[in-house]
């Protein structure tokens, strides 16, 4: 097991640069992801801690040990690959015995290594057949096994469930959980399926265009997005460009437009609704869930006046798509029947003072 | 910036490789290119002006009559091909896959041994001329080949093969939909035909073109042997080295390898265009049953007929075999027929040398194909380099040349001692043969593991250096294993066509490592047909074996990777 350093990492291609000014730090034995749209950088950034890629600048480090130009066999890591790259001309066993063979080990503590780890991922039935004879799920087993018996320092996996069908995801998710509480590897794991990265890390960055956005916990992350990229690329937010009118000492006042007319919002002056340092320009986030709904006109702050333009029923949630000037509020309800909301009718949005974020407009040149 | 191991190992590999292709490969056709230029008054152009001038006739003459013979090959070979591919990818009827693997056989018979079968059937003296005589009992024989007729019939005999093949691919991959839609849209057959099949097919048809217009420039065998008087520059190269006319022979050769080069560039030019045959992915054939039972049979006939004719010259060879030299002088038909040419081939060691001469050459020329080919092809696919078109450019040089410059080339470099020789002259020694063959079949065993490793994933080597193996015991565990089949397959192809090859042989032999093609030759000066013809069927037996061995046991195609 190891810590991992990456020190003011950069990656460039010819001049397409995949990775920038890249800080990270993952602890011992953690459950880290990199999370981000396609080609923002994140497999890059893995191949570099491989050993694939040597970065442009900047250092990585294993513990203490700097790792940034030793070759991938010698790194002692362990990568689960996308297309799980297993050797076609060996059998199941044959290949979760290669890094062992490679190692040098006795005959007779590879068998029983390799029949350990398989039947930790429950295959120790299939040991003899020839891996083109598995399904998916079972060779991305052999894929994990594999990569497991060598007790490496670090696990990498790279979009380890993009190619498995959706009840298939699911089992290997809770399989990876399961090893990761067994083994107690410190795991870098890939993935633009943000669902899976909320339920499964410790701590997620969040990449976009090579550059990393945010680290953070699932819940720090989703709660607390540092800019309107990160708020909109995990679950749902409503973003609306706002301008500073005056920061009071219990509230900050900012003005927003609707359509052609400007309203003026109320905001807490706290660190979790309102950075004093945010600089350029400004957006306020408030997620649907925390959007309140009325269907008479009420008293309070923060009051707006809308037409309902769409209502999704999905069961225990209600989504509702509220035109308020022009501009569309996402809103979700929880179904407690006995609201009859339909479409076309005039409801009474409130975005609470509390709820609301005065967030940062990413223009690219954000770094974590 | 500090060079990487990776960037250091990809050199290591690359030097012994440039270190190959420029001893063995550039520096002949350079040497051939300088030769050209020498003339009494030091260098000049002077040997080009003269070939071109009026008063050398012969010269041009003959590159005129190789021109002019490798367009009319291309047109029968054509027409030949393109309805067969045609016939067996779109209809069925019994018999269809049978004929259709039949339709390939040219290729079972290597080119002088075929156009020995082709004297021996369609000659002067040949066996279906004087049938018919015999049979309508003619005055004379109503038709002989010879000349200009002998060399195209050969050509055409073994040529529609590279349309047949390149056609037939090219049709799989249509569409079916493409067509129904045309069909669907009021076309009928004709239009659908002329506006949307034979469109896709062009890329197809183009190709098989140069390539087999590029073959029957390079062709040697059947105007070595059928040509009698009509001369073509493959050929007048032969002659000019014969006559010591060294820079004659050089000048003759640098404009051969012009045409041949020009051809080369074009079509990789031609065929690295993007073209809209990729817009569709391959789809399954569709073949239509033949219902109308006249039809049917006609098809069937007609088929069997085709296959007998595909045959007729490997029956030949096999029935020329069976006959006593001695026992076939006046008679018009043999009629002893018994093993004793193989027996001689297997006791008199006389007659046993060049068989052994030519797998002993045949060996050691493929050992080197195989190490080199393997390793070339892995910095091609896996490594990035700069200068990799250069190489790629160098590996394919020795597939454009024709085998008789490439025998010239050789001669000009190590004539005379030099240091890719180790100081050594090789002309007129054992190792020149297989250092021919050798550079003949680069390209060969270098795409067909081309082929294989374009197939492997990155990431499987990248597992492997994952788990803490090295480079070399990757390469030995890994990457090895899982190409060796189609490594194998290009390589053994590589070997029995060092059998048999004879272009190089005939410029560089020596007496005592004379090669089985030479010998043939010789036999048939002194009319031993039957020993002729049992060399024939030995060589007839290896290809068969070794296609059947690539196809069943490592299952690949391996006559594809000789277009
Ligand atoms: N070997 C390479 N050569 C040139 N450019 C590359 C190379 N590898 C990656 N890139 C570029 O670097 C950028 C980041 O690529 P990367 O593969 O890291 O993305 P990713 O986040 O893993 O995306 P995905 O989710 O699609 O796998 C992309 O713009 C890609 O085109
Ligand atoms: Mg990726």
């Amino acid at each position: 097991m190891a810590s991992i350093k990456i020190d003011q990492v950069q990656k460039a291609f010819g001049k397409v640069i995949a990775v920038d000014h890249l800080d990270l730090e993952i602890k011992d034995g953690e459950f880290f992801t990199f999370l981000g749209p396609s080609g923002c950088g994140k497999t890059t950034t893995l191949r570099m801690i491989a050993g694939f890629y040597y970065p442009t600048k900047g250092m990585i480090r294993f513990g203490d040990k700097d790792m940034t130009r030793v070759p991938p066999e010698k790194r002692n890591t362990g990568m689960v690959f996308q297309n799980y790259a297993l050797f076609p001309h060996m059998t199941v066993f044959e290949n979760v015995a290669f890094g062992l063979r490679v190692r040098k080990i006795s005959a007779k503590e590879l068998k029983t290594r390799v029949q350990d780890v398989l039947r930790k991922v429950r295959l120790e039935k299939y040991s003899d057949r020839q891996v083109s004879q598995l399904s998916g799920g079972q060779q991305q087993r052999v894929a994990l096994a594999r990569a497991l018996v060598i007790e490496p320092e670090i696990l990498l996996l790279d979009e380890p469930l993009s190619n498995l069908d959706a009840k298939l995801r699911d089992e290997m998710r809770s399989e990876i959980l399961r090893l990761k509480e067994e083994y107690k590897i410190t795991t870098i794991y890939v993935t633009h399926d943000q669902a899976e990265a909320l339920s499964m890390s410790d701590r997620i960055a969040v990449f976009n265009f090579g550059v990393c956005h945010q680290v953070g916990t699932p819940s720090e992350i989703y709660n607390e997005p540092a800019n309107d990229f990160v708020a909109s690329f995990i679950g749902e937010i409503n973003l609306l460009p706002v301008k500073v009118e005056r920061v009071e000492q219990d509230h900050v006042y900012v003005s927003a437009q609707f359509g052609s007319e400007s309203r003026e919002l109320v905001v807490h002056n706290l660190p979790y609704n309102f950075n004093p340092d945010a600089k350029g320009d400004l957006s306020i986030s408030i997620r649907p869930e925390a959007i309140k709904v009325f269907e008479q006109q009420t008293d309070g702050t923060n009051i707006l006046k809308g037409k309902i333009e769409k209502v999704e029923f999905f069961g225990s949630v209600i989504n509702l798509s509220v035109n308020v000037a022009g501009l569309l509020l996402q809103v979700n309800l929880l179904n407690n029947r006995s609201n009859n909301l339909e479409s076309g009718a005039d409801v009474w949005v409130q975005l609470p003072e509390d709820q609301i974020r005065v967030i940062p407009v990413v223009s690219g040149d954000v770094s974590c | 910036m500090l060079k990487n191991r990776d960037t250091r190992f990809t050199i290591l590999l690359l030097i012994p490789v440039l270190l190959v292709l420029v001893a063995y490969v550039l520096y002949p056709s350079i040497r051939t290119f300088i030769e050209s230029l020498q003339t009494e008054r030091g260098a000049s152009l002077a040997n080009y002006l003269d070939f071109f001038s009026q008063e050398s006739k012969t010269n041009l003459q003959a590159l005129w009559n190789s021109v002019y013979i490798s367009i009319l090959s291309v047109l029968v070979s054509a027409l030949i091909g393109i309805p067969l591919a045609f016939i067996f990818n779109r209809y069925d009827f019994p018999g269809r896959g049978f004929f259709s693997s039949a339709a390939i056989m040219p290729i079972v018979l290597p080119s002088l041994v075929g156009v020995m079968a082709f004297m021996f059937l369609y000659g002067e003296t040949g066996l279906i001329p004087n049938l018919i005589k015999d049979l309508f009992g003619l005055e004379k024989v109503p038709f002989k080949i010879g000349g200009v007729s002998g060399i195209l019939v050969v050509h055409a005999y073994t040529m529609y093969v590279y349309f047949y093949m390149t056609v037939s691919s090219a049709i799989n991959k249509i569409d079916p939909s493409l067509e129904e839609a045309a069909y669907n849209l009021g076309a009928n057959r004709f239009k659908v035909f002329w506006k949307v099949t034979f469109p896709l097919l062009t890329p197809a048809i183009v190709a098989a073109s140069l390539l087999v217009f590029m073959i029957s420039m390079a062709s040697f065998s059947a105007p070595f042997l059928l040509a009698g008087g009509y001369r073509v520059l493959s050929l007048q190269i032969y002659f000019s080295k014969l006559n010591g006319d060294m820079e004659v022979a050089a000048t003759q050769s640098v404009i051969l390898s012009i045409v041949s080069i020009a051809f080369l560039l074009f079509m990789r030019w031609y065929q690295n265009r993007k073209d809209y045959r990729m817009a569709t992915k391959g789809i399954g054939a569709h073949r239509s049953e033949v219902k109308n039972p006249v039809m049917k049979w006609i098809m069937v006939l007609l088929g069997i007929i085709g296959v007998i004719i595909l045959l007729l010259p490997h029956f030949t060879i096999l029935l020329l075999s069976l006959v006593p030299d001695g026992t076939w002088t006046w008679q018009i038909y043999p009629s002893v027929f018994n093993f004793e040419n193989y027996r001689l081939l297997l006791q008199d060691p006389n007659i046993f040398k060049p068989l052994k001469n030519s797998l002993i050459l045949a060996f050691i020329a493929t050992a080197g194909n195989l190490v080199f080919g393997v390793l070339t092809s892995y910095l091609l696919v896996k490594r990035k380099f700069i200068g990799k078109n250069f190489v790629d450019i160098l590996v394919m040089i020795p597939w454009a040349l024709p085998a008789t410059v490439i025998g010239m080339n050789l001669i000009f470099a190590f004539n005379e001692p030099n240091i890719f020789s180790f100081g050594n002259i090789l002309v007129g020694t054992f190792w020149i043969l297989p250092l021919a063959y050798f550079v003949r079949h680069i390209p060969l065993v270098v795409r067909s593991t081309n082929a294989v490793l374009e197939q492997l994933d990155d990431s499987i080597e990248e597992a492997s250096r994952n788990l803490g193996a090295r480079w070399f015991y990757t390469f030995r565990r890994v990457i090895l294993p899982i190409i060796m089949p189609g490594v194998l397959s290009g390589t053994l192809l590589a070997f029995v066509e060092s059998v048999g090859e004879f272009p190089t042989s005939v410029l560089l032999y020596t007496i005592s490592n004379r090669p089985i093609s030479i010998e043939i030759m010789n036999q048939l000066r002194m009319f031993n047909m039957g020993q002729a013809a049992a060399y024939g069927m030995i060589q007839i037996a290896l290809i068969a074996i070794v296609l059947f061995i690539s196809n069943k046991v490592f299952g690949v195609k391996a006559e594809q990777s000789l277009s």
